[in-house]
């Protein structure tokens, strides 16, 4: 079963990596880029039947860092 | 009786031998040296050191991979019996990641990595590490990192700061630190994360010695 972890960080935690590529996207010509936040992707292959509660663990114990992080799990099949 | 610490070796850390060093020359015994690995930790120990450098390379988050290490079970463990604990720069990562501090270190707000001397003002001299500064006083030390950005939210900064958990701020920002936070106490004072290097400023020669203080007074409290 192929899972996809999607780690953003929470509204309001300054994203100084995002604030640097909007800089470059505007230093680029690019018009009406409102704001850029970066995140992470991770990418699970974990046996058939894994639970959900398992996954939404492993975000929680490692994947993601709830102080500063949301996550979002997404089955992609 | 010697003063029994022990200095823990993640892969990728780089700054424990400086530490050993550190804690060697100012208790005048040398440290047990301790790897990710083991699951346990020496018995009877009087102080744990958690060093700088890039454990896991940095892999995930600074700190993530190193605080689901084997010893950190353990660290926990002692800390919860009342082990001080020090965790400096990617010690103190740990120690968040870990969930024995409160908040996170982030990349620095300018994205630069900083390496120079920085001065610090001492908020809380109570505290079995900071007992040899004044409250107030402010103390030259080294900093290097990447990721030294202290985060949390404003209920758990107002809580900290009501607590006078916060041992340390940067008299200048250097970093982006939310209230100019350079380092915190756990609710119980035992445990201190502090992105500055006090083991980098022992002797003359470092440049300083400001850190030297924050040994002693660990010593002091364990004698």
């Amino acid at each position: 079963m192929k899972i996809r972890v999607l780690v953003s960080l929470k509204p309001g935690v300054l994203d100084p990596q995002g604030r640097a590529v909007h800089h470059a996207l505007e230093g680029l010509g690019f018009e009406g880029v409102e704001d850029v936040r970066i995140g992470r992707t991770v990418e699970l292959d974990v046996a058939d039947g894994t639970s959900d509660e398992a996954l939404d663990e492993m975000c929680r114990k490692l994947l993601a860092n709830t102080v500063i992080e949301n996550y979002r799990i997404e089955k992609v099949g | 009786m010697s003063f029994r610490a022990a200095v823990i070796t993640f892969p990728g850390s780089n700054c424990d031998r400086d530490m050993a060093v550190a804690i060697e020359q100012v208790s005048g015994s040398a440290p047990l040296r301790v790897w990710h690995g083991d699951a346990d930790l020496p018995d009877g120990l009087d102080f744990i050191a958690l060093p700088g450098g890039f454990s896991y390379g940095d892999y995930l988050r600074s700190g993530a991979m190193a605080a689901n290490s084997p010893i950190m079970r353990s660290v926990k463990a002692a800390a919860d019996r009342g082990v001080p604990v020090l965790g400096v720069c990617n010690g103190f990562q740990v120690l968040t990641e870990a969930g024995l501090l409160p908040g996170a270190l982030m990349r620095n707000a300018s994205q630069h990595f900083i390496c120079r001397t920085v001065p610090l003002k001492v908020e809380n001299a109570q505290s079995l590490f900071t007992s040899g500064y004044e409250a107030g006083e402010t103390i030259n030390i080294p900093v290097a990192h990447h990721d030294g950005n202290y985060f949390a939210d404003d209920e758990t900064l107002d809580r900290i700061e009501g607590e006078g958990r916060v041992a340390f701020r940067y008299a200048e920002n250097c970093n982006g630190s939310r209230r100019d936070i350079a380092g915190v106490l756990n609710a119980e004072g035992n445990v201190l994360g502090m992105m500055p290097h006090p083991e980098r400023a022992i002797e003359p020669a470092h440049g300083g010695t400001d850190g030297r203080r924050l040994f002693e007074a660990a010593i002091k409290a364990f004698a």
